[in-house]
C-alpha cells in the first residue's frame, strides 16, 4: 500500500481489486480470436460475440468506476522483466477513466451499427464480417492497452499494437487498391512515429529513473531540467502528432477514409488519432511549462487547425470534409494543451469528449447517407431532407454542435477554447495574432459545418443518385441517437452531467487540483463570446460567397499537399532498395554464395590479422593413434569422392552416407555418445529422404561448368576449406575455459538426471529445446504446405535408357521388416527411458522410432502399411509441442520459473528404483514431434512415388 | 589429434563450399550436407577433444568432457535434417514449377537428363 497524503492523487494499491485492469485489456484480445470462429456461425452471432466481449470488458472494469472519483488510482502490477524496469503494470484513474469510457461505449455503439451497415453489402461473404469484429476488437484491446498502462514500455507495446491493428482495419477491403494504400500509409506514417516514441520514451524513463508513470509524472521539474529535454520532447511529439494526424504528418488521415464507415467512425472520433492527444494529456505534468513545448504544440496544433478548417470546406466527398474536419479539432486540442495552462488542459480534455460524441455521429450519418445513395459526392446529394427527415434532424444537431453553436456541447468547449487563446497572449505584442486565427479557423468550422447541412440536406433536388434514399433501419439509426443525445444533454445541462467527469479527469492529467471552472451556457458578454459571433456571422457569410472561394480552392490544389512529399520520399527509398539489391543479387543464387564465402573469409582474415595474436596456442596436443588416422583420412577420401563424382549423383549420395557414419565414429571417438547415436539415425533418414527427392530430379547433373569456372570455385573452396580449418586449429590449441562445472555439479542433484547432455537439452536449456522442436514441426509443415498439390512426372527409364522395374518388394525382406518393427519400437522405448541417465533421449528415441515405420514403407508399400497405420501426422506434431509446452505450463502454474523440472525416485518391483522426472514427460513431447516431423516428410514424398508411377503401380502387389 | 581435426573440418568445408557453388539444386543440397558435418563438428570440438570421459556421472570417473557443446549439436543435427529436408523439397518444387533443376530457375542450358 503506498499512499502520498500529500499529493492530490493518492496512489492506492488494492489487493482486492483483483487485477481485472489486465483483464479488461485481455478481453477484447481473446473476444477476437473468439468472434473469428464464431463468424462461421453467421454474421449475427459473430456481432453479439464481439458486442459480449465489449460488455465483458465493461463488466471487468465497472468494480474500478468509483475509484477515481475519490482521487484514488489504482494500480496493479506483474512483474515481468524487473531487471530493466518492464512490468505488466497498469493504472486506473481519471484520464483512463474518461478513455476508456469512450473506447468502449463508442466501440460498442459501432459493433451495432457495423452489423446493419456492413450486412447489406452482397459481395462481402458473411465471414467477412467476423473478420471486421476480430480486427476491431484487436483494435479495442489496443487502444485499452494504451490507456490503461502504468508502465511506459508497455505503453509503447500497446501503441504499436494500434498501428498494426488500424492498419487492418484501413486495409479491410483489401481487393481495393486505394484502401491498400491508405492502409500502408497509415502504417509507414504511425510507425514511424512510434519509432520515434520508443527513443523519446527510453530518454525519458532514464531520466526519471523509472518507467512507471506514477513516478514519472513526480519528476517534471528533474525532466525539464535534464540536457535532454529537447531531443526527447521532439521525439515523443513526433510519435504523438503522427498519430494525431497534426501538420505535417496529417495527410494520411483522409487516405484510411478508404475504411469502411464504422472503422472510420471509431478510429477518427474516440481512438487512434485521440492516442496522441491522451499521449499529451498524460505526460503534460511532465513536459509542459517549457518554452519549447509551447512553440512546438502550439505551432503544430495552430497549423493543423487552420490547414484542417481550410480543406475541409473544399471536399466534396462527405467523408473528406469530416476527416479534415477532424484533424482540423485535433489542432484546437493540441493547441489547447500547447498553451499550458491548467485551464487550457481542462478545456482540452472537454473538446476530447465532445469531439468524440459528435464527430462519430457525424460519421455515422454519413455512413447512412453513403449506404442509402449509393454515393458520398455532396455535388450529387442534395434536398435529403425529404426522404429522411429523421436522420438528417440527428445529423444537423450533430453538425451544429461541431460548428459550435449555442445549447450543443460543442459550443461549450469551443467558448472555452476561445476564452483561454484570448487570455493566454495578451500581454505578449503581437498577442492578438493567435486570437484572431482562432477565429478565422472558428469561421471556417461554422463554414464547413454548414455545408455539411445545407448540401446534403437542403440545396435542390438530389442528382443522378444510383439509389432512391429512404431512412435506414432502425437499429443503424440508434447509435446515432445516442451520441447526439448526449451532444445535446451535455450542451444544455452541463453541470448536472459533464462538470463532474470533466474535474476528474482534470485531476488526473494535471496531477493536482484542477483549476475552479464554470461551464455554462452563459458567461456574460465578454471577448469569448464576441469570438463565437464572429465565427458564426462569419461562417454563414463565407458559405454565402462560396462560388470565388472554391474557384481559389481549385487553383491551390495540389499545394500543401504532404501526400505528394510523402510518396516521393517512399519511391525514391524503394528505387534506391532496388538498385541496392540488383547490384548485389541479380536473381543468381551462384552469384550470392560467392558473395558470402568471399566476405565470411574476408571477415575472417581480417579478424585474425587484426587480432595479432598467434595462430596455434599453448594448450597441450592429444597423441595421433592409428584408427583415429584411419578414419580421418577415410573421411576426407569420401568428401572428395563427392565432390569428383558429384555429377553421378545417385553414386555421390551413396558415397555421402559414408560421410554421415563416419562422422558418427569421431562422436565415439572423442566422449560424445549421444552424438554418436543422434548423428547415426539421422544419417538413415536423410538418405532416404535424398533417395525419394532424387528419383524426381534428373540423375545426372550436366557437364556445365567451364574452366574458369571451376578454378575460381576451386580457389574460393580451398580458401573457405584453409580458413575453417586454421579457426579449427587456432581454438583447439588454446585452453578453454566453460560454463558447463555447473550443469555437471547440478546435473544429477537438479535435474534428477547422470546424463548431462539429455539433462542440459530437456531441462536446463528446456526453453531452447522447445523452440528446436518448434521449428522442427514448423519445417515439416512447410514441407507438407509445399507438397500439396504438387505434380511431379516420375521417371520410366532411368538415365542410361533402361526401363524402371516395377517388382514387387523382396518377400523376405518384407517378412524380417514386418518382424523387426516390435523389436525396433522396444529398443526405441528403451533407449527413451534410459535417456535421462545414459546415452538417449527422446531425440534419437523418435529418429529410432521414425526410422523402423520409413522401413515398413519402403520394403512392404504405402497401401499395406496405410491399412494399419494413419498417415496424418498433424495430431502427432500438434500432441508433442502440446506435452512440451503444458509440462512447462504446469511448472509455472505451480509457482516455479517455466519448465523447472520435479522428480522423484519410486520403487517398481523386479525393476527396482526408478526415476520419475517431469523433464520425462519434456522429453515425450521431444519424442512425438521428431516422430511426426519426420514422418511427415518422408510419408509424403512417399506418397508422391506412388501418385507419379504411370505404369503397374504397386497397389496390387501380393501380399 | 587436433590437426587431424582441423584437417577435417577444412576438408569437409572446401568440398562443401565447392559443392555450393554449383549450378543444379542437387549438387547445392549434397554440399549443404557436407557443410553441416563440418560445422556440427567444429562445434563439437568448441569443448576441445576428450577421450574416455562422455558426460555421464558416475561415481568413478574423475574428469568429464564439456556437455554444452554435445547439447547444442544433438539438437543441431536434427535441425539440420530438417533445414536439408526443406531445401531438397523446395528443389523438387522449383524443377516442378519451372521445368529445370537450375539454382536461379533458369532453363537456358539444355539438360542431359
Amino acid at each position: 500500500m503506498v499512499s502520498w497524503s500529500s499529493q492530490p492523487n493518492r496512489l492506492l494499491i488494492t489487493e482486492f481489486h483483483r487485477m481485472n485492469l489486465p483483464l479488461v485489456v485481455l478481453t477484447p484480445f481473446i473476444g477476437a480470436i473468439l468472434t473469428a470462429w464464431v463468424a462461421r456461425f453467421g454474421a449475427t452471432r459473430a456481432a453479439w460475440t464481439a458486442g459480449g466481449s465489449a460488455l465483458l470488458a465493461v463488466v471487468l472494469l465497472a468494480p474500478s468506476l468509483p475509484v477515481p472519483f475519490g482521487g484514488e488510482t489504482i494500480l496493479q502490477r506483474w512483474t515481468w522483466i524487473p531487471q530493466v524496469g518492464v512490468d505488466l503494470a497498469f493504472r486506473f484513474d481519471g484520464l483512463g477513466l474518461l478513455f476508456a469510457t469512450m473506447i468502449l461505449g463508442i466501440g460498442l455503439l459501432i459493433i451495432l451499427y457495423a452489423r446493419y451497415y456492413l450486412s447489406e453489402d452482397g459481395e462481402q461473404p458473411q465471414t467477412g464480417l467476423g473478420r471486421f469484429y476480430a480486427y476491431l476488437l484487436l483494435f479495442m484491446g489496443s487502444m485499452l492497452g494504451v490507456v490503461l498502462s502504468e508502465n511506459l514500455i508497455l505503453l509503447l507495446i500497446f501503441w504499436e499494437m494500434t498501428s498494426l491493428s488500424s492498419f487492418l482495419l484501413i486495409g479491410y477491403s483489401y481487393e481495393s487498391k486505394e484502401a491498400r494504400k491508405g492502409a500502408r500509409m497509415a502504417l509507414t506514417v504511425t510507425g514511424l512515429g512510434g519509432l520515434a516514441l520508443l527513443g523519446g520514451f527510453l530518454l525519458l524513463g532514464e531520466m526519471a529513473g523509472s518507467y512507471e508513470l506514477s513516478v514519472i509524472l513526480t519528476q517534471g521539474d528533474a525532466i525539464r531540467a535534464d540536457p535532454l529535454y529537447t531531443p526527447m520532447l521532439v521525439l515523443i511529439l513526433i510519435g504523438a502528432f503522427t498519430k494525431s494526424a497534426q501538420f505535417p504528418f496529417h495527410f494520411w488521415l483522409p487516405r484510411a477514409m478508404a475504411a469502411p464507415t464504422p472503422v472510420s467512425a471509431y478510429l477518427h472520433s474516440a481512438t487512434l488519432v485521440k492516442a496522441g492527444i491522451f499521449l499529451l494529456a498524460r505526460l503534460f505534468p511532465v513536459l509542459s511549462g517549457t518554452p519549447e513545448w509551447s512553440w512546438l504544440v502550439i505551432g503544430a496544433g495552430l497549423s493543423t487547425l487552420l490547414v484542417g478548417a481550410w480543406f475541409a470546406l473544399f471536399k466534396h466527398d462527405l467523408k473528406g470534409l469530416l476527416a479534415y474536419s477532424t484533424i482540423s479539432h485535433l489542432g484546437l486540442i493540441t493547441l489547447l494543451f500547447g498553451l499550458g495552462t491548467p485551464l487550457a488542459a481542462v478545456a482540452g480534455i472537454f473538446h476530447i469528449m465532445n469531439h468524440a460524441t459528435f464527430k462519430a455521429s457525424l460519421f455515422m450519418a454519413a455512413g447512412i447517407i453513403d449506404h442509402e445513395c449509393g454515393t458520398r459526392d455532396m455535388r450529387r446529394i442534395n434536398g435529403l431532407w425529404k426522404f429522411m427527415p429523421y436522420t438528417a434532424t440527428l445529423a444537423m444537431v450533430a453538425a451544429a454542435s461541431m460548428a459550435g453553436v449555442p445549447l450543443f456541447n460543442g459550443f461549450l468547449s469551443k467558448e472555452m477554447f476561445f476564452s483561454e487563446t484570448a487570455d493566454f497572449f495578451m500581454h505578449f505584442a503581437w498577442g492578438w495574432v493567435l486570437p484572431a486565427l482562432v477565429v478565422v479557423a472558428g469561421v471556417l468550422a461554422v463554414a464547413y459545418s454548414l455545408r455539411f447541412i445545407h448540401d446534403v440536406f437542403f440545396n435542390g433536388e438530389p442528382i443522378d443518385l444510383p439509389r432512391t434514399p429512404h431512412e435506414p433501419p432502425f437499429w443503424m439509426k440508434a447509435p446515432v441517437e445516442v451520441l447526439v443525445g448526449i451532444c445535446v444533454l451535455v450542451g444544455m445541462f452541463p453541470a448536472m452531467t459533464i462538470a463532474w467527469p470533466l474535474r476528474v479527469a482534470a485531476a488526473s492529467v494535471l496531477q493536482a487540483p484542477p483549476p475552479s471552472f464554470d461551464i455554462a451556457i452563459w458567461h456574460g458578454f465578454g471577448l469569448p463570446v464576441i469570438m463565437s459571433l464572429i465565427a458564426i456571422v462569419g461562417g454563414i457569410l463565407v458559405y454565402a460567397a462560396r462560388g470565388p472561394l472554391f474557384r481559389l480552392a481549385d487553383r491551390l490544389a495540389g499545394t500543401l499537399d504532404a501526400g505528394a512529399v510523402y510518396d516521393r520520399i517512399i519511391g525514391w527509398l524503394i528505387g534506391f532498395a532496388g538498385a541496392v539489391t540488383n547490384g548485389l543479387d541479380r536473381g543468381s543464387l551462384q552469384r550470392l554464395a560467392v558473395i558470402f564465402v568471399l566476405s565470411v573469409v574476408g571477415i575472417g582474415v581480417a579478424g585474425f590479422l587484426g587480432s595479432g595474436s598467434p595462430l596455434t596456442g599453448p594448450r597441450a596436443l592429444l597423441p595421433i593413434d592409428p584408427v583415429s588416422l584411419f578414419v580421418a583420412l577415410a573421411l576426407m577420401t569420401v568428401a572428395l569422392a563427392t565432390v569428383l563424382l558429384h555429377r553421378r549423383r545417385l553414386t555421390a549420395l551413396v558415397v555421402i552416407g559414408a560421410a554421415g557414419l563416419l562422422v558418427a565414429l569421431i562422436f565415439v571417438k572423442f566422449s560424445a555418445p549421444d552424438l554418436a547415436l543422434t548423428q547415426l539415425s539421422v544419417e538413415v533418414v536423410t538418405i532416404v529422404l535424398l533417395l525419394l527427392a532424387l528419383y524426381f530430379l534428373p540423375q545426372r547433373s550436366p557437364d556445365e561448368s567451364g574452366w574458369p569456372r571451376r578454378i575460381r570455385d576451386l580457389g574460393l573452396a580451398l580458401l573457405a576449406g584453409g580458413g575453417a580449418g586454421a579457426l579449427t586449429w587456432a581454438m583447439l590449441t588454446r585452453p578453454h575455459v566453460s560454463i558447463s562445472d555447473f550443469f555437471l555439479a547440478n546435473s544429477v542433484s537438479g535435474g534428477g538426471g547422470s546424463n548431462v547432455v539429455n539433462v542440459i537439452l530437456v531441462d536446463f536449456r528446456g526453453y531452447d529445446t522447445l523452440g528446436e522442436i518448434s521449428v522442427l514441426a514448423l519445417a515439416g509443415l512447410g514441407i507438407y504446405a509445399m507438397l500439396k498439390d504438387l505434380q511431379l512426372p516420375g521417371l520410366q527409364r532411368d538415365s542410361r535408357g533402361r526401363p524402371w522395374s516395377w517388382d514387387a518388394h523382396p518377400s523376405i525382406m518384407a517378412a524380417l521388416t514386418r518382424l523387426l518393427l516390435p523389436l525396433a519400437l522396444l529398443v526405441s522405448v528403451f533407449i527413451f527411458l534410459r535417456g535421462h541417465n545414459q546415452p538417449g533421449g527422446g531425440f534419437i528415441a523418435g529418429l529410432i522410432t521414425a526410422v523402423a515405420i520409413i522401413m515398413q514403407y519402403l520394403t512392404n508399400g504405402v497401401t499395406w502399411t496405410h491399412q494399419r497405420m494413419s498417415d496424418n501426422m498433424h495430431p502427432l506434431i500438434g500432441a508433442g509441442l502440446l506435452i512440451a509446452t503444458l509440462t512447462g505450463l504446469a511448472s509455472l502454474a505451480l509457482g516455479y520459473p517455466f519448465l523447472t523440472s520435479a522428480f522423484s525416485h519410486i520403487h517398481w518391483p523386479i525393476v527396482g528404483d526408478f526415476e520419475l522426472a517431469s523433464a520425462m514427460a519434456f522429453d515425450l513431447g521431444v519424442f512425438l514431434v521428431v516422430v511426426g516431423a519426420t514422418l511427415l516428410i518422408l510419408i509424403h514424398l512417399g506418397l508422391m512415388h506412388d501418385a507419379s508411377h504411370p505404369g503397374p503401380t504397386l497397389r496390387e502387389e501380393p501380399r | 589429434m587436433e590437426a587431424l581435426m582441423s584437417l577435417i573440418v577444412g576438408v569437409l568445408s572446401a568440398c562443401g563450399v565447392y559443392l555450393l557453388l554449383r549450378a543444379r539444386t542437387f549438387p547445392v543440397v549434397l554440399g549443404l550436407t557436407l557443410m553441416t558435418y563440418a560445422v556440427n563438428l567444429f562445434l563439437f570440438a568448441s569443448g576441445r577433444l576428450t577421450i574416455g570421459a562422455p558426460p555421464i556421472i558416475r561415481e568413478d570417473a574423475t574428469q568429464y568432457t564439456d556437455p554444452l557443446p554435445q547439447a547444442l549439436v544433438l539438437t543441431a543435427i536434427v535441425i539440420s535434417f530438417a533445414m536439408t529436408a526443406f531445401v531438397i523439397m523446395l528443389a523438387l518444387k522449383a524443377r516442378a514449377e519451372l521445368g529445370n533443376d537450375h539454382v536461379d530457375g533458369r532453363a537456358d542450358r539444355e539438360e542431359s537428363a
